[in-house]
């Protein structure tokens, strides 16, 4: 080896022009295979996250049909969603109502079913997986089928009606009335992931707490209220904030229920069907991309509210 | 007007594993007990049971008299400091004092005159609105301890209330409590692993073992006259020393036995059968280097700790059984002399092979 080849290896000062290709080799060398292992991830993020979200940022200024190129048309898109579109406000009705009904009853649902889990149940970890299971399925085609087959005006619910209490019921689906409410039972089913978390969280409340209440003749609601609820702020505000982006998110339910329509009478139009039958019904890409940005914001605003409210009323122990 | 409490053949079985064998006690009104053994000894469980914490699964609990077996725990007029402190995260220290009088419904300026007054007591009245997160370990042991004392209870439980503080915090804070009992007359039952405490705080001293009690009694009725071996060991410190004995043969006063082939001639005949292996038992700060009127012939030094007030000597006998000395003041032996270890036969020991006192 010569002087000049181990000046170029160790990358000194003085090595000559060619120490760059050396160092550069040396990088690779060294951080190479990591990058090689981020790949995958590397594209998904740039090719199928960032890149189409710019991507439909710049649509939303503009009106597309897939066809012809993207016309410029300015703050259109959105001046007309805020102005000019019916539906529009028909489906963030129907989308807060659901987010507003279902989220805090799906978790007080999960809530409830973990405290009865946590009271030491034998074969836990079985009744664990097997509540879990409705999470696992809840938003798949097959569960919506299914869900639809149950409320219907001769479906199970209303069999059940009839033989034990003589009622005759809806079609719970087909009744703008009730549609809605039939989603976020559906909802409310699919408690597995917030209440493994909340039996995870009462996991972590010291017994010696509950003792020290029970010596002090605390009941067991004042139990619940004075010491497992605060203390279990933390998971709630978790759980209310991913499942609150969830339900804002939801589209699977509605979609197979209502046949795609958000129907009867808009009563199921969620946000993201509404936004749906807009890119791929009408092929009006660049208005449901102005739309899909406004959902983008709401969820934004919601979750920041989320945070700033935290410490009003989430105890961190530390 | 202070509270007893008799434990009568008291059991604890979780399905047919017994981890408490039947406890015999009486702890007068105004006494300050002790429970002290290794860990797994039943000690904690035992105080458990008395606060309602624990089902009695056999055997009769009685405040004043009164079976207390299927009483609330909110009902025995106890009040429990937790070895964790079991303070509320969330609420700042006044509210952590209160909670039991609101639970109770008292009315709120009882409740505040209360809290001020155990807060006056403890010194705790500059922290009332801060969180425990902002307290110290030792300040989190007294909130802990107000707590106990707004509710005004009859018998105070403590579940080894020291053990998360540092060394010198916990003979500070072993003083107030003592202190506390001193001012307040309570009866009160202190559990804790550490002899030290158990010597330096207690009334009655109850030294358990895989849930039956081995002795209880005064501090140094445990010291000077332990019933076994098991407490000749866990009181004092440094533990005493043990070494192989034998009844010497020929003695028919019984009086005298061998170790390492000596002869030692003890005060009092020993009830045991001839060619039982004895344990002698001799404290470190008993023997003395130098002539005595007994003594185990001359210890080689391995180690000599130098405390400054005493000197603990570390030596082994002429057939290697490890024997440590405790000397009052400064010595200054080295390690490699041989010192002649020296004792006063009326202050040892002598155990049987069960170890029982002989």
């Amino acid at each position: 080896m010569t002087m000049q080849s181990v000046a170029t290896d160790l990358g000194g000062a003085n090595a000559p022009a060619g120490a760059v290709p050396g160092a550069a080799r040396r990088a690779w060398a060294r951080n190479g295979p990591a990058y090689l292992f981020l790949l995958p991830w590397l594209i998904g993020f740039f090719g199928l996250t960032l890149g189409p979200a710019l991507a439909s940022l710049y649509l939303s200024f503009t009106n597309y049909d897939l066809i012809r190129s993207p016309d410029w048309v300015g703050a259109a898109n959105y001046v007309r969603i805020a102005t000019a579109d019916p539906k529009f406000a028909a489906a963030m009705k129907v989308t807060f109502l659901y987010v507003v009904l279902s989220v805090p009853l799906k978790l007080a649902f999960a809530l409830l079913v973990a405290m009865a889990f946590n009271r030491g149940l034998k074969g836990l970890p079985v009744y664990r997986a097997i509540f879990y299971l409705p999470s696992l399925l809840g938003a798949s085609v097959a569960i919506a089928v299914l869900w639809r087959q149950l409320f219907a005006s001769d479906g199970l619910v209303n069999m059940v009606l009839w033989q034990l209490f003589g009622i005759e019921g809806p079609s719970w689906i087909s009744n703008p009335n009730y549609s809605l409410y039939t989603l976020v039972i559906l909802s409310v089913w699919q408690f597995g992931s917030p209440m493994i978390i909340f039996l995870a969280g009462l996991r972590q409340i010291p017994t010696d707490m509950y003792e020290a209440a029970e010596i002090d003749g605390a009941s067991k609601a004042r139990q619940f209220w004075k010491i497992t609820l605060p203390l279990l702020t933390p998971v709630i505000f978790f759980n209310a904030v991913i499942q609150t982006i969830d339900a804002f998110k939801a589209f699977t339910p509605a979609f197979i229920i209502s046949e795609g329509t958000g129907g009867p009478i808009n009563s199921t139009l969620f946000y993201t069907l509404y936004l749906y039958q807009e890119a791929f019904g009408f092929f009006r890409m660049g208005y449901a991309s102005a739309l899909a940005w406004i959902l983008v914001v709401i969820i934004a605003a919601f979750t920041a509210f989320s945070f700033l409210s935290a410490k009003y009323w989430v105890h961190y122990d530390d | 007007m202070a509270t007893s409490i008799q434990l009568d053949r008291i059991v604890k079985a979780y399905g047919q594993h017994k981890v408490i064998h039947g406890i015999d006690l009486t702890i007068d009104p105004g006494e300050f007990a002790v429970f002290v053994g290794p860990s797994g000894c039943g000690k904690s469980t035992l105080l458990r049971m008395i606060a309602g914490l624990e089902e009695i699964s056999g055997g009769e609990l009685r405040i004043d008299g009164q079976r207390m077996n299927e009483v609330p725990a909110s009902k025995r007029g106890i009040a429990m400091v937790f070895q964790s402190y079991a303070l509320y995260p969330h609420m700042s220290v006044y509210k952590n004092l209160a909670f039991g009088l609101e639970t109770a419904g008292m009315k709120r300026d009882e409740v505040r005159r209360r809290v001020e007054s155990a807060a006056d007591k403890l010194q705790i009245g500059p922290l009332l609105q801060r969180k425990p997160k902002a307290l110290s370990g030792g300040q989190r042991q007294r909130v802990a301890i107000g707590r106990a004392i707004v509710r005004e209870p009859k018998i105070f439980l403590f579940d080894e209330p020291l053990s998360n503080l540092d060394a010198e915090l916990r003979v500070q804070m072993r003083v107030e409590i003592a202190r506390l009992h001193q001012s307040l007359g309570n009866t009160m039952i202190y559990v804790t692993h550490d002899q030290v405490e158990a010597m330096t705080m207690a009334d009655k001293i109850v030294v358990l073992k895989e849930g039956r009690i081995m002795q209880a009694g005064r501090p140094l009725d445990l010291y000077n006259d332990p019933a076994n071996q098991f407490v000749a060991g866990f009181i004092g410190s440094p533990k005493m020393n043990f070494l192989k004995a034998r009844l010497a043969e020929g003695d028919a006063s019984r009086r005298t036995i061998e170790i390492a082939g000596r002869p030692i001639v003890l005060e009092r005949p020993i009830e045991a059968r001839a060619g039982e292996p004895l344990t002698f038992g001799v404290r470190p700060e008993h023997l003395a280097p130098g002539e005595a009127r007994a003594g185990l012939g001359n210890g080689a030094v391995q180690l000599v700790e130098h405390l400054g007030g005493s000197t603990v000597i570390y030596t082994e006998t002429p057939d290697g059984q490890p024997t440590t000395l405790l000397i009052g003041g400064q010595n200054a032996v080295r390690a490699g002399e041989q010192i002649p270890l020296g004792f006063d036969p009326a202050k040892a020991h002598v155990f049987g092979e069960d170890g029982r006192r002989v």
